[in-house]
């Protein structure tokens, strides 16, 4: 068996809010081509596994694994395919190394979403066909209900999910893959107009096209071939119920669960003090401040007011989607948790650029698979 | 260095039927419960779940298996879906492989679900969109006419005979008879039946295809501490294998499954096998058409090229043979819900190996299986070889 993992080349292509001159092939060969050259492999000699994660119905193709290979070097090679978001592919690809059987995996997520024409109704196609599907509800708008009963419970107001709005657009601003960065008041957020009240149009991640691809190693390996790997220290998942009916609103036990499986694997209980930064789900504002109370920084209702004093904003003290997240730089179906994932390999490695942070070592990435999942993961790396 | 081993302790199987009334959910839900209470285990024990099932448009539902999870018994618990189409009730026991094996779990539970009714009229509707959307759509391609393809290089580069490739049908639904959850088990059926059946795509005919069907399996995965204290009769996993080839199906030589032969050699390789004809005493070779039995046998190093027929018409391959091929009744013969077909010759191995599997017990008390599966456009290839 190998204990540990980590993270060795990254390579990403976008993120924009179409892509007409583009195929999915193309931005996924694009992103394969600079992690390969980024960990100095060769995918046809060196590279033992390939793990994508992809929905059928985002793709418009019926088995879409079957279209996977060609564009990674992967033909005729150990691949396969996870329904699920890029951070279940990233635990995927752990496991593959842990095993002992592989040393070096290739990772791949990627998003076109600009080419699906009804995304809302594929959406609203994932909800229960026979208990669900005949009242034809919006995914739209079972997030209202969802924030609806996240805000009566904790508290929290419309005001603290803005400003989750205004700090990752404004996040955004500085990091060049982000297609959404924007300056916007409190009052341009809150006028809406409201989707589902109260959801706010400003209060959801529009989606984007682009792809990310990682390469893992195990530790001897990594040390040979990187001299900056990034660890995987803890990586865990979870679902709770997929029925509308009987699952908790106002909070998310899927995510609790799933960061105690992380945060167990990398010895420690509560993450304040040991994590720097975070790059969390918000495909909907309320869903950063409900991520962050699952995740444990904080007590329920008290990431608003965090939000609000500037403590998850880039020079607070706990930076939270200093890359603009989802809002900022665009929602990307399956790979949105890979996004936030390659934004923490970036910052840990000290590539960030213009939105560098500064001295961090342990940064935590989280992921929701959208409505009406009721999924989730939390990866925890390290420098 | 070592590796974690990994038992099945456990398996259950629905009915294989043409149209189940229960809904795809309930299907997960009966296969998962056969499977533990055949080891006396409850959900509280299972700390993972892995789920197979192919495309998402049989069930008609955009993130199938966001639905399925409660059915699995994935509530409250780490749960991750894959597919590799046709190879998926195959690979979804080596997930469950590796997410043992990495030591990250000891329990996990393994459910493979398909329920192909639900497409109306037919479930060929949803196979329309598996080809290229700009090279091949445009053709209105059937599945039925690659296979037609496949079998007919098949024949021809070897001078194979329709009436040797029908016996592959006829026995493997005479072995179905025996089987209580079987669709098509038949003890009667004949080669001629077989060559007088309704002409699907020349040479394909209505008898060398296996049905549609409806259908869930499941298996428990657990780490050897665990098994050892569950059951006397753990069987491991000794080897995995998987291969996918290029999208470009059309550049291939069908005649030869070079992906399945890379898959076998992985899992061969793994297991410590050196001479798979020797060491390998059951086949489960994917068998959704007759002929592709016979293909895959050749691509697990289990026949020569062009000789698997052979193995049929010297009696090797009957369940008194000196190796068995689809014992249980296979794809032919006990029913093909896709991801669940491939898991069921996890079960039938299971089964077999510890010596439970009942009228259709291989006698000799074998050691070891290999159980294999097929999928996507003549591209993916996924094995387990199985021994106590």
């Amino acid at each position: 068996m190998n204990d540990r993992v980590a993270i060795i080349g990254i390579g990403w292509s976008g993120y924009r809010r179409v892509s007409p001159d583009l195929s999915y092939k193309e931005i996924i060969y694009e992103a394969a081509l600079k992690a390969y050259n980024d960990a100095g492999v060769d995918p046809r000699k060196d590279i033992q596994t390939f793990v994508t994660v992809a929905e059928d119905f985002h793709e418009g193709t019926s088995i879409f694994d079957e279209y996977t290979p060609d564009q990674l070097g992967a033909a005729l090679k150990p691949m396969h395919t996870i329904t699920g978001d890029g951070l279940h592919g990233l635990a995927t690809a752990c496991m593959l190394v842990k095993t002992g059987q592989f040393d070096l995996v290739a990772l791949e997520g990627h998003s076109k979403a600009s080419n699906i024409r009804t995304l809302p109704e594929v959406t609203a196609y994932a909800q229960d066909p026979i208990l669900n599907r005949p009242l034809r509800f919006n995914s739209n708008f079972i997030a209202g209900l969802e924030m609806n009963r996240y805000l009566f419970e904790t508290g929290a107001t419309l005001e603290q999910c803005a400003a989750v709005v205004q700090k990752n657009r404004l996040h955004a601003l500085r990091n060049p893959k982000a297609a959404f960065g924007a300056e916007l008041t409190l009052d341009e957020i809150l006028a809406g107009p409201p989707i589902s009240w109260p959801l706010g149009k400003r209060d959801l991640a529009e989606s984007a096209d682009g792809a990310v691809v990682m390469v893992l190693a195990s530790e001897s390996l990594a040390r040979q071939l990187s001299d900056k790997p990034i660890w995987v220290l803890g990586i865990g998942w979870c679902n709770d119920s997929p029925s509308l009916e009987s699952r908790e609103w106002g909070e998310l036990p899927y995510i609790q669960k799933a960061a105690q499986i992380a945060y167990r694997q990398a010895g420690f209980r509560n993450p304040q003090g040991i994590i720097d930064f975070a790059e969390v789900d918000d495909t909907y504002s309320y869903k950063e401040l409900q991520s962050l109370e699952a995740l444990g920084f904080c007590l329920p209702g008290e990431a608003g007011i965090l939000t609000e004093d500037g403590a998850t904003a880039f020079d607070g003290e706990l930076p939270v989607n200093a890359s603009g997240g989802s809002l900022g730089m665009g929602h990307l179906l399956d790979a949105t948790g890979l996004t936030r994932a390659l934004e923490v390999v970036l910052q840990l490695r000290g590539e960030a650029g213009l939105y560098q942070l500064e001295e961090v070592n342990v940064g935590l990435a989280q992921s929701w698979r959208g409505v009406p999942t009721t999924s989730g993961a939390v990866a925890v790396l390290a420098n | 260095m070592t590796m974690r081993k990994v038992a099945v302790i456990g398996a259950g199987m629905t009915q294989f039927v043409r149209r189940a009334q229960e809904t795809p959910k309930e299907l997960t839900w009966q296969a998962s419960r056969m499977a533990l209470e055949s080891c006396e285990l409850t959900l509280d024990d299972i700390e993972a779940v892995c789920l197979g099932t192919a495309p998402d448009s049989f069930d008609g539902i955009h993130m199938n298996g966001e639905y399925l999870s409660d059915g699995a018994g994935a509530w409250r618990k780490p749960y991750m879906r894959l597919y590799v189409a046709g190879g998926t009730g195959v690979f979804v026991p080596i997930q469950g492989w590796y997410h043992v094996a990495s030591g990250l779990f000891d329990v996990v539970l393994v459910v493979a679900e398909e329920k192909m009714s639900s497409y109306y009229p037919h479930a060929q509707a949803a196979f329309l969109t598996i080809f290229d959307h700009t090279t091949e759509r445009p053709l209105k391609p059937n599945l039925l006419w690659i296979f037609a393809l496949e079998m007919n290089r098949y024949m021809t580069t070897y001078g194979i005979s329709k009436a040797d490739i029908a016996r592959v049908s006829v026995q493997h639904k005479h072995n179905a008879a025996d089987h209580p959850c079987a669709l098509l088990g038949d003890p009667k059926i004949t080669v001629e039946d077989v060559l007088n059946s309704e002409v699907l795509a020349w040479p394909v005919q209505r008898y060398d295809v296996s049905p549609v069907s409806d259908g869930a399996v499941a298996v428990v995965l657990a780490a050897e501490h665990i098994a050892k204290r569950i059951t006397d009769k753990p069987v491991w996993i000794e080897g995995v294998g998987w291969n996918l080839d290029t999208a470009h199906w059309t550049n291939r030589d069908l005649v030869y499954p070079r992906y399945v032969e890379y898959a076998a050699r992985m899992a061969y390789e793994m297991a410590g096998i050196k001479e798979p004809k020797k060491e390998i005493h059951i086949a489960e070779p994917y068998d959704p058409f007759d002929y592709k039995a016979l293909h895959h046998l050749e691509g697990l190093q289990l026949a020569e090229r062009g000789q698997a027929p052979q193995l049929y018409i010297d009696g090797t391959a009957a369940r008194d043979g000196n190796m068995p091929v689809c014992p249980s009744g296979g794809l032919l013969g006990v029913g093909n819900p896709i991801a669940a077909a491939g898991l069921m010759k996890i079960a039938e191995l299971f089964w077999q190996l510890r010596g439970e599997a009942g009228a259709r017990q291989v006698p000799g008390q074998p050691r070891r299986g290999i159980a294999q599966a097929w999928g996507d456009l003549m591209q993916v290839g996924t094995v387990v070889i199985m021994g106590r």
